[in-house]
């Protein structure tokens, strides 16, 4: 990469699950750098270790060796509080399946993240309405999941990822619950996101199309990056 | 912190709102149970006192026999005679009056009105030594007790039974042959403490019983003696005092108990009050155990809300919430969901008191403290049962509780 600080570094990353006969190597020494602005989607089949990588990305996990710095800190070394505080001040998650709160209005879900950071009410209610307004959600906001499409709730989700104006947005099959038509609305925001406010996005899919919306792409087999578009010259 | 916990949790309750009214409905019955049982014993002891003090608070009682329930018959101890009232007057100074009472149950008619009631004999201070007082017309006097005239003074229930709304004095009343001018009518008392009918009566001069009413029994018998008390004297010192008197003319050994009984109705009282207040906390006990259902029933509740919300507690696990942001949620969740079955509670108890002491004739005597210990406990409850689940979302991996289905 060109930049001089890299937004992530990760060195040598190897993640176990279980132990002794059962140990299964998930990552088996994986190195990699993003820059912040780029739009990265992680590709490879099931069990090719493309979620461990997005789990220890999302400081939801750790990894079992090498390191992981992230904004130049250590995250290997941070322990369960310290990385929750990291993922709410820097990090945003859509996931395939939205998780927005049953019966929760599309603003109170939003607003969710905010209330973690302690926010005064009337600060929560305008971010949250900004956000829901760069999804395109403006006078949507007190439906709840039940009342709107899996697209528009989708994009409720990615208003509550982005509403912290986090650093590093990470999106795990972001368009798996959805049409094409839906999951192209989709690309084109998380486009849009990247493009207009700058911010980094990590995408796991499996849907070659969807990966073409990303200036990059890290394709994983067997626990290793097997292919870095970045690295090879087209 | 504490706002924004309490904030999640009253939209969590707010959510799920039919689950939550069913969890906290134990916590309500269990709250009302307590507060409601405590109330009613309260009013039964206030309602003892009451009466105890009607029976006047100067009284000493004598019977014969070991106990001191109503209506024990003397049986194997002997009874007392007529002039031991005159030696326990000469004998103790303090004792200013004493009555000596006996009784016999029976059917009292006057024209086609009949009903069966206690007759007793007494002398004329039985109207001030029971603190009762005359409603009409007047008790009779020494003259006609030495005479052994047959007039009688009626109890309220009696005068009610045989001459409704009508006056009885100058009437003539018909028992066991003997036919009985009606001189006087008491003010009624109501019932005494032991839940007998204290106006259900007829009193007549104790000379006239003798003769008239007591059939083959030693005539001298005499059933019980009443005695009041000097003013700002001692009971305790009379209830001695006659003790060793009595023992004295009954010719008991120093080494034989006392074949009869010697009470003041402070003692009563005592001993009543004592009886409800161990009913009253059997009770309270009882219904306590209501409480602790109810707060199993929470714990058992927010158990499996942690459950079926593993994959939300992921999200704001992920999202940055911190362990104990989420163990605070849970906690007050618990805890709001407690205290609020608490007031409700609270306010089913006033309203379930306030009808059953109506409905029972009792006081209705509000115990601020046992709504305060009530709503105390119910809260405690909420944190004691809803940390186990609060714990059990916090520890949750938020990977694992993000691939929960």
């Amino acid at each position: 990469m060109s930049e001089a600080a890299p937004l992530i570094r990760v060195r040598g990353v190897t993640k176990t699950y279980g132990s002794g006969q059962a140990a299964f190597q998930a990552l088996k020494g994986v190195s990699f750098e993003l820059a912040a602005g780029e739009f990265v989607a992680v590709m490879g089949p099931s069990g090719s270790g493309k979620s461990t990588v997005m789990n220890i990305l999302g400081c939801l996990d750790v990894p079992t060796s090498g390191e992981y710095v992230f904004l130049d800190q250590h995250v290997e070394q941070l322990d369960r509080n310290q990385r929750a505080i990291l993922r709410r001040h820097c990090l945003g998650f859509v996931f395939q399946g939205f998780n927005l709160l049953a019966r929760t209005t599309a603003l109170e879900n939003v607003e969710l993240p905010l209330l973690y950071r302690g926010l005064p009410l009337a600060e929560r209610h305008a971010q949250a309405r900004e956000a829901l307004a760069l999804v395109g959600l403006t006078g949507w906001e007190h439906h709840t999941p039940a009342e709107l499409s899996g697209g528009q709730q989708q994009r409720v989700a990615i208003a509550r990822a982005i509403v912290t104006r986090p650093t590093l947005l990470l999106a795990d099959e972001p368009t798996g619950n959805l049409d094409s038509e839906r999951s192209v609305e989709i690309m084109q925001l998380l486009t849009r996101l990247n493009r207009e406010h700058g911010i980094t996005v990590l995408m796991v899919t499996h849907e070659p199309d969807m990966a073409a919306w990303a200036s990059r792409t890290l394709r994983f087999v067997d626990g290793l990056v097997d292919h870095d578009s970045a690295e090879v010259p087209a | 912190m504490i706002w924004n916990a309490l904030l999640l949790a009253l939209r969590e309750i707010r959510r799920n709102l039919l689950r939550a009214s069913l969890t906290v409905l134990g916590i309500i019955i269990g709250v009302a149970a307590v507060i409601t049982m405590v109330t009613l014993g309260n009013g039964a002891t206030a309602l003892i006192t009451a009466q105890v003090s009607s029976l006047g608070s100067n009284l000493v009682i004598v019977r014969p026999g070991q106990r001191m329930s109503p209506g024990q018959p003397a049986g194997w101890a002997p009874a007392f005679k007529e002039d031991d009232a005159q030696a326990i007057l000469d004998a103790v100074h303090a004792v200013r009056e004493v009555a000596s009472v006996s009784q016999r149950g029976s059917t009292v008619s006057y024209m086609t009105e009949s009903t069966f009631t206690p007759v007793i004999g007494s002398s004329p201070s039985y109207l001030e030594v029971g603190n009762w007082h005359l409603a009409e017309g007047r008790f009779f006097h020494d003259g006609e007790q030495r005479a052994g005239r047959t007039v009688c003074v009626l109890g309220d229930t009696v005068r009610k039974a045989l001459f409704q709304g009508g006056s009885p004095l100058g009437e003539k009343i018909r028992f066991r042959g003997v036919s009985c001018e009606v001189i006087g009518v008491l003010s009624p008392k109501g019932q005494s403490a032991m839940g007998q009918d204290q106006d259900d009566m007829v009193l007549m001069p104790l000379k006239s019983w003798q003769r008239r009413v007591a059939g083959r029994r030693s005539r001298q018998d005499v059933g019980t003696l009443l005695l009041s008390v000097r003013d700002g004297l001692s009971t305790e010192r009379v209830v001695r005092d006659v003790s060793v008197l009595m023992r004295e003319r009954r010719g008991i050994a120093p080494n034989e108990n006392d074949n009869f009984s010697v009470f003041d109705t402070r003692q009563i009282s005592e001993a009543l009050s004592s009886t409800t207040r161990v009913l009253t906390s059997l009770l309270g006990a009882v219904a306590a155990v209501s409480l602790l259902v109810g707060g199993i029933g929470i714990m058992n509740i927010m158990l499996v809300s942690v459950t079926e919300r593993t994959r939300e507690i992921g999200t704001r696990l992920a999202i940055g919430a911190l362990e104990r942001e989420v163990l605070l949620q849970f906690l007050v969740e618990a805890v709001a969901l407690s205290s609020f079955g608490g007031l409700v509670g609270i306010a089913l108890a006033l309203l379930a008191s306030f009808g059953l002491t109506t409905a029972l004739g009792l006081p209705f005597v509000l115990d601020v403290d046992i709504m305060l210990l009530a709503f105390a406990v119910s809260a405690g409850i909420g944190v004691l049962f809803g940390y186990v689940p609060a714990r059990r979302a916090a520890q949750l991996d938020p990977i694992e509780a993000l691939r929960h289905e």
